[in-house]
C-alpha cells in the first residue's frame, strides 16, 4: 500500500521518503491487533521453528529408517493410483484443450510439445503435491493431531524422546522423496494420455505427438544432464514435498480440543500445504526460469 | 491445612523428594491452583484426592515438567523444575516414571515396542537386554503374552498395565499415577491398585497417585492430600484421612465410601 500521489507531492522531501514506511507500519500494527493476523504469524513461527529443528535432525534418519519405510509405502504405494488417475485425465485435457485452439491456426502438430512442457514443468509437480496434500498431509496431520489430544505426544516427552526426531524426521524425509517419483509418474501418464487424445480426436500420429514431445525435452541443464524442464518439475516437487510434510505435522503437533481440534488441525494442514505450494511455486518458475 | 493429632507435619528431619510450594497456577481466567503446598517423604505413596477440575493432574504435570505454575516452587530433590534446563529437566524425567490416564501408548507401536522406546532412545544397552527387560515388566504387571499387540487390541485394564510397566521400565526413583482406576471396572481396578502396592513395596520407590476413589486410596497410599478450590486443605496418614473431621472432606467422601 503507498500513499496517495497528491499527499507525496504536497510534503517535505523527507516526509515523502518516510510515508510509505509509516504507512507500511501502520498496516502491520492495524494487522497485528487482528487475532487472526496474530495467530497466523505465531503459527508461522512454530512452522519454521520446526523446520530448523527437522532439518537439524536429519542426520537421525539411518535411526529411523524403518518408519521411512513406511511413511514411502503410506505416501507413494497408497497415492499411486490417485496421482496416475489425476495425472492422465489432466494430460488429456491439456491436450484437448491446447489441441482445439492450435487446430484453429493448423499448428495442432506442437500439441506434443505443449502437453510434455505443461507436464513436466507444472502440472506434473502441482498435481502431485495437491494429491499429497489432501491425502497424506491430512492423515499425517491427523494422525499427530490425536497423538496430541490422547496424550501421546506428552508421554514421548516425559520419557525425553525427542518427537521431531521421532515423528517428523521420517515423514519429512518420505514426502521429499516420495514426490519426486510420483511426479515423474504423473508426467509420464499425462504426457500418455495427452497423445491419446491427440491422435484419436485431433488427428495428430501418435509418432508425430511422440516425435515433439521428446523434441520439448531436449534441452538438457546445465547441472544434471537431465532434460531441463524434467528436472526443474522434480527440484519443485521435493521442495513441495518437504513443505506439505513440515506445514502437516505443525499442524497437528499443537492441535488441542479432542476429534474437534483434530479435525481443524487437518484442514488447516491441507489449506496452508496448497497455499505453500503455490506461492511456492511461482518463487521457484521465477528463480528456475528467469 | 489440617493436621489432625497424628499426622504429618513437616520437620526438617524428614527426607523430603519432592515439595509444592505456594504454587499457582491458571488457565486463561480459570485459576486452577491457588497456593498449592504440600511435602512428600522419599519411599512414601500419596494420594491426591478432591473433586472434578480441582487441580489434581495439573499439580502432577507441574512435577514433570508438562507444566509450568504461574507462581510458587516445585522442587523435585531440592531443585525448582521451572529452573532447570533442557538437559537437566530430561535428565530428571529418565528417573521418573508417569502413567496416563488413558495408557497414552503409541498406538502404531506393539506393547513390547512401547515398553523398549525409551531405552532405545536413552541409553546404550543391547536388544538382548532390552527384550529381557520387557518381558520382565510385562511379567510383572501380569500380562507377559501381550508383547505383540498393538494398544487397539487390548483391553482398557490392559492399557493401564502396559502404561504401567513403560513407566517402571526405567526403574524409576518417582512414580506418577493419573486416576490409574479411570474407567475400570471394581474387579481389574482393584488388582491395578494391588499391582499398585506390590510395586510401591518391592520398589521402594517414591509415588504420587491422583486418584477419586477410596479404595485406590486405602490400597496403595501412606498419606493422603485433599485438594479443594486449588488448595491443599487435608495432609494426613491414610488411616486418619479415612476417618474425616474436615467438613468438605466429610462431604466429599460421604458415609458409605467410608465402610
Amino acid at each position: 500500500m503507498t500513499p496517495p500521489d497528491h499527499l507525496l507531492a504536497a510534503s517535505p522531501g523527507w516526509l515523502a521518503d518516510a510515508l510509505p514506511f509509516a504507512f507500511a507500519a501502520g498496516l502491520v500494527y492495524v494487522l497485528l491487533q487482528a487475532a487472526w493476523f496474530r495467530a497466523t504469524v505465531v503459527e508461522m513461527g512454530s512452522t519454521l521453528e520446526l523446520a530448523a529443528a527437522t532439518a537439524l535432525r536429519l542426520h537421525h534418519l539411518p535411526r529411523r529408517s524403518r518408519w521411512l519405510m513406511e511413511q514411502l509405502f503410506a505416501a507413494g504405494v497408497r497415492n499411486l493410483h490417485v496421482v496416475l488417475l489425476v495425472g492422465l485425465f489432466m494430460g488429456m485435457i491439456v491436450s484437448l484443450q491446447t489441441g482445439i485452439e492450435l487446430s484453429r491456426f493448423g499448428q495442432q502438430d506442437q500439441i506434443g510439445t505443449i502437453v510434455a512442457a505443461s507436464m513436466t514443468r507444472e502440472m506434473g509437480p502441482f498435481i502431485t503435491s495437491v494429491v499429497l496434500a489432501a491425502t497424506t498431509g491430512s492423515a499425517l496431520a491427523a494422525e499427530l493431531g490425536t497423538m496430541s489430544v490422547s496424550d501421546e505426544l506428552s508421554a514421548l516427552e516425559v520419557m525425553s524422546v525427542d518427537r521431531t526426531s521421532f515423528l517428523v524426521v521420517p515423514r519429512v524425509a518420505a514426502l521429499m522423496i516420495i514426490a519426486p517419483v510420483l511426479t515423474v509418474l504423473c508426467d509420464t501418464i499425462g504426457i500418455v494420455g495427452g497423445g491419446f487424445v491427440a491422435s484419436s480426436q485431433l488427428g495428430v500420429p501418435l509418432a508425430q505427438y511422440t516425435e515433439t514431445a521428446l523434441d520439448a525435452l531436449q534441452e538438457k541443464g546445465a547441472l544434471i544432464p537431465v532434460p531441463m524442464d524434467v528436472y526443474s518439475g522434480l527440484f519443485k516437487s521435493i521442495i513441495f514435498g518437504g513443505l506439505i510434510a513440515i506445514i502437516s505435522c505443525a499442524s497437528g503437533l499443537v492441535a488441542r480440543g479432542g476429534a474437534l481440534g483434530v479435525g481443524r488441525a487437518t484442514s488447516r494442514a491441507v489449506r496452508d500445504s496448497i497455499i505453500a505450494v503455490i506461492v511456492a511455486n511461482y518463487f521457484l518458475t521465477w528463480f528456475l526460469y528467469r | 491445612m489440617t493436621n489432625d493429632a497424628g499426622s504429618p507435619p513437616p520437620t526438617p528431619e524428614r527426607d523430603v523428594i519432592l515439595r509444592f510450594e505456594d504454587v499457582h497456577k491458571a488457565f486463561g481466567a480459570q485459576r486452577v491452583l491457588r497456593g498449592l503446598s504440600f511435602d512428600v517423604q522419599r519411599g512414601k505413596v500419596l494420594g491426591i484426592m478432591g473433586g472434578s477440575g480441582t487441580g489434581k493432574s495439573v499439580a502432577l504435570r507441574h512435577v514433570i515438567g508438562l507444566l509450568q505454575p504461574d507462581a510458587g516452587r516445585v522442587e523435585v530433590e531440592g531443585r525448582n523444575v521451572p529452573d532447570l534446563s533442557a538437559g537437566e529437566l530430561s535428565d530428571l524425567r529418565k528417573r521418573m516414571g508417569y502413567v496416563f490416564q488413558e495408557g497414552a501408548l503409541i498406538n502404531w507401536l506393539t506393547v513390547e515396542e512401547n515398553l523398549a522406546l525409551p531405552l532405545v532412545e536413552n541409553t546404550d544397552l543391547g536388544r538382548g537386554e532390552i527384550a529381557d527387560r520387557v518381558a520382565e515388566k510385562l511379567a510383572m504387571v501380569h500380562i507377559p503374552d501381550a508383547g505383540k499387540k498393538l494398544p487397539s487390541e487390548i483391553s482398557g485394564g490392559m492399557k493401564k498395565r502396559v502404561g504401567l510397566a513403560r513407566a517402571l521400565i526405567v526403574e524409576p526413583d518417582i512414580l506418577l499415577y493419573d486416576e490409574p482406576n479411570a474407567g475400570l471396572d471394581p474387579e481389574i481396578s482393584r488388582s491395578i491398585n494391588e499391582l499398585m502396592r506390590e510395586i510401591a513395596e518391592s520398589h521402594e520407590s517414591t509415588a504420587l497417585v491422583v486418584e477419586h476413589r477410596v479404595d485406590c486410596i486405602r490400597t496403595v497410599c501412606d498419606e493422603v492430600v485433599f485438594l479443594h478450590e486449588g488448595e491443599a486443605i487435608v495432609h494426613q496418614p491414610t488411616e486418619e484421612f479415612l476417618r474425616p473431621s474436615h467438613p468438605r472432606l466429610i462431604e466429599f467422601l460421604g458415609p458409605d465410601a467410608l465402610t
